[in-house]
C-alpha cells in the first residue's frame, strides 16, 4: 500500500458548526471527528435532530454562510475546505465530492429534464460541450440501470418513480467520478425492495469506482447492511465511533445501548401468540427489558369490520388505476390486521375506504353491522364515532392553530357528547392517558416534538371512544425509541380497550410485533393473508418472501443477505379502459392462511 | 408537443365560448339600461321624431332576437356599429387610438418587469438585509401611490421644471412617430414604477419559496455558481407566479387607461370610453367594452400557453 493510499479522503478533525439563533451563536454538533478512506464506507448515525445532516452539510460547506459557522478542519485529500475559496468549494461540489439525499421526489429540479440535469454536473465539472455531456449522460443512466434510458433522457422528473428518481441522483452524483460520496439517508424514503436495490448499486458503483462513502442514516439495518466503520450521535455529540461489528457486538456508549436495544427486529416474536411490545428501554443505563406479550383476542366474536370484494378504481384519461380490487377480509374487536406492502400497492387506499374518505366502486364495507360503502352522509357522521383514523404524517395532521386541547376536544363536540366544561376535564383524561400532562392542552402543536404529536393524534383518536381505529403509517415517521414507545401505547389502548386496529405499514418489523394477522397487498389485490406467525415464518407469495427478504437486518454479520435486486419498476396497477380484473382463486395453507394462487 | 398542441385547442374552445359569453352580456346591458338608449342619447330637447329616428338608425325597432343576431353578425365580420357622435365606424374609432394605449401599456409593462425582476430576485436572495427591507418598504409606499399622482408629480418635475418631456397630448396629427413615443415616457415611467411594485412583492416570495427547495440544495451540491442555482434553477420554477401577476397587471393596465390617459391627455382608447359615456355614444361604449373583454381573454391564454411552456407538469 502507498502512501496516499494510506491517507483518507476526507477527515473530518474537531468539527463544531452553530447556528446564528436569537440569542448568539449555538452549537448544533460538537467536536466531530471522522475519516473516510478510499472504498471504505462510514456510517453516521442518529435520531433525528442528532445532527447527522448538519455534519454532512458542514462537509459540504452547503449551510447557508450568515447563519451557520464551522470551526475546526475538514480535510479532502489533505486540503481544508473551511480554508478554501467559494470558487474552489463549488469544483469540490459535485467534483470531488457527489452528494445524494434522502427525498429523491423533491430533490431533483421539476422544469428540467433529466438528461439535462446530469450533464448539467459534467458541463460544470468536465468542461464538456452540452452535447457531449448529453451522451455521457446517457451512459451515466445506463450505468445506474435506469431501463430504456435513451427515451427516457428528454423526460421531466415527474415522470419517474422514487426509485428511478434516485438513481437518476446517484448518476448526476457519480458523473464526475467522485473520491467521495456523501449519502445523505438516500433509502429512507423508498420501499424496501427499492432500498435494497439501491443499496446494491451504491456498494457495486463504490467497489468500481474506490469510492470512499459517508453513509448517513437512522436505520440500524441498512447500517448493519453498508458500514464498515459507524459513528453514533446524539443531540450533537459523538457518542461512539468504531468498526461496525464491534458497535453492533459490544456497544459502550449507553445511548448506543438503548439505540440498538430498541430497534424493531424481524423475528424477534418466539412462540407469542399475540402483538408483543418493544422493550422498554431504560435511558439511563441503555437496558432493556423483554417486551410483554399482549392477551390474546377472545376467539369467536363477531366482527367489528368486515370488507367484501372491495374496488376502489379511479379513472384518467388514458386508462383506469384500479388501486384496490377483490380485497375482502375481516376484523375482529380487540385485533390488529396488518395491511402491508409498498408505496401504491391500494393499502392506504384501502384504510381509506373504510373511512369513506373516499367512495369504493364495488364491493361491501361493514363496521359495527353497518354498511359504510352505502350510508347516507348523517349516517356517515354517526359513524364515525365508531371508526376513527390516524395519520402518518403528525406534523401535518395537527392544525397548527388550534390548541392540542381544543383538537383533542373538537370531535367529542362536534358528536355532542359532551358539554364545553366537560370537555376540559376529559382531554386532561385523555392526554394522561397518552403519556402526556393534562398541564399541555393549552399548547400549540409546534411545540411538540413528531412522537409528542402522534401521541395527541392518538388521543384525539380515541376521544370518541372508536372500536375501530385504522393507522395508515402512524409510527413510520418517528424515531427508533420513540416508533418503539408509541407502537406500546397503541398495543395497551387495544388492551385496555379491546380496540380494533387496521394497521396499514410498510415496516415489517414493526408489523411483526404490532398484528396479530397480516395481509400482504401487490398492485391493489391481496395476495397473502393469515395470522402473523404463518406469514413470517411460513411466507407462501413469492411476493411476500421477496418483501421480507428484503428488510435489512440489524446485524453485520448477517450482511449481504438482502434479495437480489430486481432493477425492473414496480408494475402499476393502470390498466386500459374497460379492463376486467382476472378472477383471483386462494388456496388455504394452514388454518386461516390464504395465498393467491397464481394466474392460469 | 402533442401535450402543448392538444392544451392549445382545449384554450382555443374555451376562449370562443367567454367570448360568446361577453358578446351576449354586452348586448344585454346595453338593452337593460334603463330608459330608451335613442332618448338619453339625444337628450331632454329632442323630438319625439328625432327620438324615432335614432330608433331606426340603431335599429332598436326590431325584436329582441333580430337585434341580437344582426349584433352578433355585425361582430363577426368585424363591424362593431357606427358611432352616434364621431360620425365614423366605431373600428374606425377605436383604430384610431389604439396606439397611444398599446405603447402605453407595453412601455408601462416593460418598465415595471424590468424593476420588479431583478428587484425581486435580489431582495429574495438578501433576505433579511437593509437592502430587503429597504425594497418591501419601498413596494409598501409604491402600491399604494396612485398612479395619476404620481404622474402629476413627474410632469412637475421632468415636464414643467426640467423640460425634458411634454407635460401632455400626443402631440399634433403631423408629430412624427418618436416624437408621439416621446409623450408616452413620463406616463409609461408612472404606470411602470406603480406596477412594479406587486410585481417585486411576487416575485420576492416566489424565489423566498423555492430557493429553500430540495433541488436548488440539489444544484448546489452539484457545484453550480450562485449565480446559475439563482437564475436558472430557481427562477424557472418561481416564474409560475410571476407570470401570472405580469398577466394581471397588463390587464389592469388596459382597464386603468381610462385614468392615465384623462391625466396625461392621451387621446387613446381610455379617452375614447370617457368621451363616449359622457356623451352616451352606446355603440362606442359597447364595442369597447368587446374589445377590453377580448383583451383580457387574450392575455389569459397567453398566460396559460407560458405555463405550460415553463413547467412540464401544468396540464389545463
Amino acid at each position: 500500500m502507498t502512501d496516499t493510499a494510506k491517507r483518507p479522503v476526507l477527515s473530518v478533525e474537531n468539527l463544531t458548526t452553530s447556528f446564528k439563533t436569537a440569542e448568539g451563536w449555538r452549537a448544533v454538533i460538537r467536536d466531530i471527528n471522522v475519516e473516510v478512506n478510499a472504498g471504505e464506507t462510514v456510517a453516521i448515525v442518529g435520531e433525528s435532530g442528532s445532527g447527522k445532516s448538519v455534519t454532512a452539510l458542514s462537509t459540504m460547506r452547503l449551510l447557508p454562510a450568515g447563519r451557520a459557522r464551522c470551526e475546526g478542519r475538514i480535510l479532502l485529500e489533505g486540503r481544508d475546505l473551511l480554508k478554501a475559496s467559494e470558487a474552489e468549494m463549488r469544483s469540490v461540489r459535485g467534483g470531488t465530492i457527489g452528494m445524494i439525499f434522502q427525498e429523491p421526489m423533491t430533490s431533483l429540479n421539476p422544469v428540467f429534464t433529466i438528461g439535462n440535469q446530469i450533464a448539467e454536473a459534467l458541463v460544470l465539472h468536465r468542461d464538456l460541450s452540452w452535447k457531449a455531456a448529453e451522451a455521457e449522460a446517457l451512459r451515466l443512466m445506463e450505468r445506474v440501470r435506469i431501463p430504456a434510458a435513451k427515451s427516457r433522457l428528454n423526460e421531466y422528473p415527474h415522470k419517474f418513480s422514487g426509485g428511478m428518481r434516485q438513481r437518476v441522483m446517484i448518476a448526476m452524483a457519480l458523473a464526475c467520478r467522485p473520491k467521495l460520496l456523501i449519502a445523505d439517508e438516500p433509502t429512507t424514503a423508498l420501499d424496501v425492495t427499492v432500498q435494497a436495490e439501491i443499496l446494491h448499486l451504491l456498494r457495486e458503483l463504490q467497489r468500481e469506482e474506490n469510492m470512499g462513502v459517508l453513509f448517513i442514516t437512522h436505520d440500524m439495518g441498512v447500517v448493519a447492511e453498508v458500514a464498515d466503520r459507524t459513528l453514533v450521535m446524539f443531540r450533537g455529540d459523538m457518542v461512539e465511533t468504531g468498526p461496525t461489528p464491534q458497535i453492533f457486538a459490544a456497544p459502550k456508549a449507553v445511548y448506543t445501548r438503548a439505540l440498538l436495544a430498541s430497534i424493531p427486529r424481524l423475528g424477534t416474536m418466539g412462540d407469542a401468540a399475540a402483538p408483543r411490545r418493544f422493550p422498554d428501554v431504560d435511558p439511563a443505563t441503555g437496558k432493556a427489558s423483554d417486551g410483554r406479550v399482549t392477551s390474546p383476542v377472545p376467539g369467536g366474536v363477531t366482527p367489528i369490520l368486515k370488507v367484501e370484494k372491495l374496488a376502489v378504481r379511479f379513472a384518467l384519461p388514458q386508462g383506469q388505476i384500479h388501486a384496490v380490487e377483490d380485497v375482502s377480509f375481516d376484523l375482529k374487536p380487540g385485533e390488529t390486521l396488518a395491511l402491508v406492502g409498498e408505496s401504491g400497492c391500494g393499502k392506504s387506499t384501502t384504510g381509506r375506504a373504510i373511512m369513506r374518505l373516499v367512495d369504493p366502486s364495488a364491493g361491501s364495507i361493514t363496521v359495527d353491522g353497518q354498511d359504510v360503502a352505502k350510508a347516507s352522509s348523517g349516517a356517515l357522521r354517526a359513524m364515525r364515532r365508531t371508526s376513527q383514523m390516524i395519520f402518518q404524517d403528525p406534523f401535518a395532521s395537527l392544525n397548527p392553530r388550534i390548541t392540542i386541547g381544543s383538537a383533542i376536544a373538537e370531535p367529542m363536540l362536534a358528536h355532542g357528547l359532551i358539554s364545553r366544561r366537560e370537555a376540559k376535564e376529559r382531554v386532561a383524561e385523555l392526554l394522561q392517558q397518552v403519556g402526556l400532562s393534562a398541564a399541555m392542552a393549552d399548547r400549540h402543536p409546534h411545540e411538540f416534538s413528531g412522537g409528542q404529536r402522534q401521541r395527541i393524534s392518538i388521543a384525539r383518536a380515541i376521544a370518541l371512544q372508536p372500536k375501530l381505529i385504522v393507522a395508515d403509517e402512524a409510527v413510520s415517521a418517528l424515531d427508533v425509541s420513540v416508533k418503539a414507545q408509541v407502537s406500546n401505547l397503541l398495543l395497551d389502548l387495544q388492551e385496555q380497550h379491546r380496540l380494533a386496529y387496521l394497521f396499514i405499514s410498510h415496516d415489517m418489523a414493526v408489523v411483526e410485533r404490532m398484528s396479530h394477522r397480516v395481509a400482504v397487498m401487490f398492485l391493489g389485490e391481496i395476495v397473502e393473508i393469515g395470522p402473523r406467525a404463518a406469514i413470517f415464518d411460513n411466507p407462501q407469495h413469492a411476493y411476500t418472501r421477496r418483501l421480507i427478504s428484503a428488510v435489512p437486518i440489524p446485524d453485520p454479520a448477517r450482511r449481504g443477505q438482502l434479495n437480489p435486486p430486481l432493477n425492473e419498476e414496480i408494475k402499476s396497477p393502470l390498466r386500459p379502459h374497460g379492463y376486467v380484473p382476472p378472477k383471483r382463486t386462494y388456496r388455504e395453507v394452514s388454518p386461516g392462511h390464504f395465498v393467491q394462487e397464481a394466474a392460469a | 408537443m402533442a401535450r402543448i398542441v392538444r392544451a392549445l385547442l382545449k384554450r382555443l374552445g374555451g376562449m370562443a365560448i367567454v367570448l360568446a359569453l361577453v358578446v351576449t352580456v354586452v348586448f344585454v346591458i346595453v338593452r337593460v339600461t334603463p330608459g330608451d338608449p335613442a332618448a338619453v342619447m339625444l337628450g331632454s330637447d329632442a323630438t319625439p321624431e328625432d327620438i324615432a329616428e335614432l330608433r331606426t338608425k340603431m335599429g332598436l325597432d326590431a325584436p329582441l332576437i333580430a337585434q341580437y343576431g344582426q349584433f352578433v353578425l355585425g361582430i363577426v365580420q368585424g363591424d362593431l356599429g357606427q358611432s352616434i357622435f364621431l360620425d365614423q365606424p366605431v373600428t374606425s374609432a377605436l383604430a384610431a387610438r389604439a396606439e397611444p394605449t398599446f405603447f402605453l401599456t407595453l412601455f408601462s409593462i416593460l418598465i415595471a418587469v424590468a424593476i420588479a425582476l431583478p428587484v425581486g430576485i435580489l431582495s429574495a436572495v438578501k433576505r433579511g438585509t437593509l437592502f430587503d427591507q429597504v425594497v418591501v418598504t419601498l413596494t409598501m409606499v409604491a402600491a399604494s401611490v396612485p398612479s395619476f399622482w404620481l404622474g402629476l408629480m413627474l410632469i412637475q418635475v421632468f415636464a414643467v421644471g426640467q423640460g425634458w418631456f411634454p407635460a401632455s397630448g400626443y402631440g399634433g396629427p403631423d408629430t412624427s412617430f418618436l416624437e408621439r413615443l416621446h409623450h408616452l415616457v413620463l406616463p409609461a415611467v408612472a404606470l411602470g414604477i406603480v406596477n412594479s411594485a406587486l410585481i417585486t412583492r411576487f416575485t420576492r416570495a416566489a424565489m423566498l419559496d423555492v430557493l429553500g427547495d430540495d433541488y436548488v440544495r440539489t444544484a448546489r451540491a452539484k457545484g453550480a455558481s450562485e449565480r446559475r442555482v439563482i437564475l436558472k434553477h430557481a427562477l424557472k420554477n418561481a416564474l409560475i407566479p410571476i407570470i401570472t401577476v405580469i398577466g394581471l397587471s397588463i390587464a389592469m393596465l388596459v382597464a386603468g387607461a381610462v385614468v392615465t390617459e384623462t391625466v396625461f391627455g392621451l387621446p387613446g382608447v381610455g379617452n375614447l370610453v370617457v368621451s363616449a359615456v359622457l356623451r352616451r355614444d352606446y355603440p362606442v361604449i359597447q364595442g369597447t367594452l368587446l374589445v377590453v373583454a377580448a383583451i383580457y381573454v387574450l392575455i389569459n391564454f397567453i398566460v396559460d400557453m407560458l405555463y405550460i411552456l415553463v413547467d412540464p407538469r401544468v396540464r389545463l
